[in-house]
């Protein structure tokens, strides 16, 4: 059935133009769907449309990539992060003939992962992808582009659902290829010396899952951040704030709050959930208040919660 | 939006008000922007939003879609206020500010992202990029486009659910005259199709050819509410423009029947009496005419008048 007016069909209305209402209610009209004009929309064809939520996720999908940032961003991010563990491994590798027998056995313990996520390598990772989260909220409310976005889907909350959904989404993808490559290609240059780890060794894929979904925590943070403040620079500043500057500055072995705080970070729950070695053995003092490694699963899933949650409580209530 | 079925072919309820503003009210501190606006804004026409800037317009217009709360009173379109709606773009086309996009964007992926959220299918992207004129720039970057491209864009987006009520804040900005010309075609169009069309504007020229119907609004209050024909009937008086080198005795011939005369540079300004009747006199007077024409004042210096005590910022000073 086409809701286009029938030639010959009398018309109740002499206005000439005037849009025809043989619609059935609850049917979708063929109009609706192929979206052929000329002869206006009735209330019933959009009646007749029920919102999908993956409509949503598809264009906020559409604005991610249609970026140009975006599509050189991520390539160069991988490539980067990557290269800064090979690095390392190249390095090890470079210098395990001068390696005497006791730092061989040492490096047995945890030189494989370390090298695999090098500190360097993942805090430059926290910055990008917490920025990119902040950039896809702050860059649609500085451009005045959010007003357009709502005024075509005026269920706001529904829009900072989708904008998460997919950010962590596209986030976990690239996570996952930056610790996977990273591994990969650190464990390959390490295999030389025969000082590899694979994927079966302990600990191996608990740090693995934790790297990749570094990414996405980290941006969600960034967004719920950018929906809080509504400015890129600060934003990123303040999660460098949390992310980088407060496990180094909120640390103690004495105070049980202070080390709660440390514990409850973002930052040292990837830490505790890429250890495979804590110096015990080699007579470091065990930490008196130890972050578990569900406690650390645990911190990750709330942050990310919790700033999604900002970001749809902030951009519902707040004049855009 | 439709209660029950749509019997067929009955339109009245369609015909109904479809924007209902009524005792719309928004305050910013201590300023107040909308003063208990009440007005209706009926289908089938084009209904003018005037006002001097800083009347009120895109604060009243941004309440309708929902973006601004109001501080009391309601909008509501065909009895729902916008907000509740979970998808727009087939209820209402707006076109707010063209500097509402993201540069960063093609303009097909901005529509296309549009499109994409309210479930219009891609193809009516490039319909409507058509319809605009903008077929040629699909693929270039917003960031790169002139204002008068971008109010092209914008007028492509609030086109593209094919909605019965749309809304454009000073469409005609950065436009040429032959873009003048095509939207006030295109609006008069829509209006003849059956559809709401508001349209905002600062300068009664851009609107007195197009629209049908005016609301006049000045510091956020209603100054006339009423059709073109009436509001021309009220203020765009006919006055005969009369040159002559006797000056001072035809203005007391004229005063004499009633007429009211103003004396600029030589020349009268005459309401109240035909041309005709003014040769009659000049005549029977022995007074010699250089020039005699009619002409209506126009209702750019109605609106003035109108609004004068009304303008938020004058030159030079800000009154009140």
């Amino acid at each position: 059935m086409t809701a286009a007016a029938r030639p010959g069909r009398p018309s109740t209305d002499a206005r000439p133009g005037r849009p025809s209402t043989d619609a059935r209610p609850g049917r979708r009209s063929t109009d609706a769907r192929l979206g052929r004009r000329g002869t206006g929309t009735r209330p019933d064809d959009a009646a007749a449309v029920p919102a999908r939520f993956r409509d949503l996720l598809a264009a906020e999908w559409l604005k991610l990539v249609s970026l140009r940032s975006t599509r050189w961003s991520f390539p160069l991010i991988l490539l980067l992060v990557v290269g800064i563990s090979a690095n390392a491994a190249l390095a090890d590798h470079r210098n395990w003939p001068t390696y005497s027998a006791d730092r061989r056995e040492m490096f047995a313990l945890y030189g494989p992962l370390r090298d695999a996520f090098p500190e360097a390598g993942y805090l430059f990772l926290i910055l990008v992808t917490t920025t990119i989260g902040a950039m896809t909220i702050v860059g649609e409310y500085g451009s005045g582009l959010i007003r357009a976005t709502f005024a075509a889907v005026p269920a706001r909350r529904s829009v900072v659902a989708a904008k998460a959904a997919v950010l962590a989404g596209v986030m976990l993808a690239l996570g996952t290829l930056t610790a996977a490559s990273s591994f990969g290609v650190s464990q390959a240059i390490l295999a030389d010396r025969d000082a590899h780890w694979t994927l079966g060794d302990p600990g191996v894929p608990r740090a693995l899952a934790a790297t990749a979904l570094l990414a996405p925590v980290c941006a969600l943070i960034g967004m719920g951040l950018g929906a809080l403040l509504r400015h890129t620079p600060a934003s990123v500043g303040a999660a460098l704030a949390v992310l980088v500057l407060l496990p180094l500055v909120v640390d103690s072995d004495r105070i049980r709050w202070v080390a709660q705080v440390h514990n409850a970070l973002p930052t040292t729950a990837w830490l505790r959930l890429i250890e495979v070695y804590d110096g015990t053995a080699a007579g470091v003092p065990p930490d008196p208040f130890p972050l578990t490694i569900a406690g650390s699963w645990l911190v990750y899933a709330a942050w990310s919660l919790g700033a999604v949650l900002i970001a749809v409580i902030v951009v519902h209530r707040r004049e855009p | 939006m439709v209660a029950g079925p749509t019997p067929r072919g009955k339109l009245t309820g369609r015909l109904g008000p479809v924007i209902v503003i009524d005792n719309l009210t928004k305050r910013y501190g201590k300023r107040t922007a909308v003063r208990g606006l009440t007005c209706t804004v009926r289908s089938g026409r084009v209904t003018g939003f005037l006002g001097p800037n800083g009347a009120g317009k895109s604060t009243t217009l941004r309440m309708i879609l929902g973006l601004t709360t109001p501080t009391a009173g309601s909008a509501t379109i065909d009895g729902i206020e916008f907000r509740r709606l979970s998808r727009g773009l087939r209820h209402v086309g707006a076109l707010l500010d063209a500097g509402d996009v993201h540069g960063g964007y093609t303009a097909a992926a901005h529509l296309g992202a549009l499109a994409r959220s309210n479930r219009i299918p891609r193809t009516r992207v490039a319909q409507v990029l058509r319809e605009v004129g903008l077929a040629d720039a699909a693929r270039r970057r917003v960031g790169a486009f002139s204002l008068g491209m971008r109010q092209r864009l914008g007028i492509a987006a609030a086109l593209l659910g094919d909605p019965p009520v749309l809304l454009f804040d000073e469409p005609f900005n950065g436009l040429d005259p032959a873009g003048v010309r095509w939207v006030r075609e295109l609006f008069r169009r829509l209006a003849g199709q059956g559809r709401t069309v508001f349209v905002s504007s600062h300068l009664m020229s851009e609107l007195e050819h197009t629209v049908d119907h005016l609301v006049v609004i000045g510091r956020g209050e209603l100054v006339a509410d009423e059709s073109l024909a009436a509001f021309s009937a009220r203020f765009g008086e006919e006055a005969v423009t009369v040159r002559t080198p006797d000056v001072a005795a035809l203005a007391r011939v004229l005063a004499a029947e009633d007429a009211t005369v103003t004396v600029r540079e030589q020349v009268l300004t005459v309401t109240g009496l035909a041309a005709e009747r003014i040769g009659e006199l000049a005549l029977g007077h022995g007074i010699l005419l250089h020039e005699v024409t009619t002409r209506t004042a126009s209702l750019e210096e109605a609106f003035m008048r109108l609004t004068a005590d009304r303008v938020e910022y004058a030159a030079g000073e800000v009154l009140r």
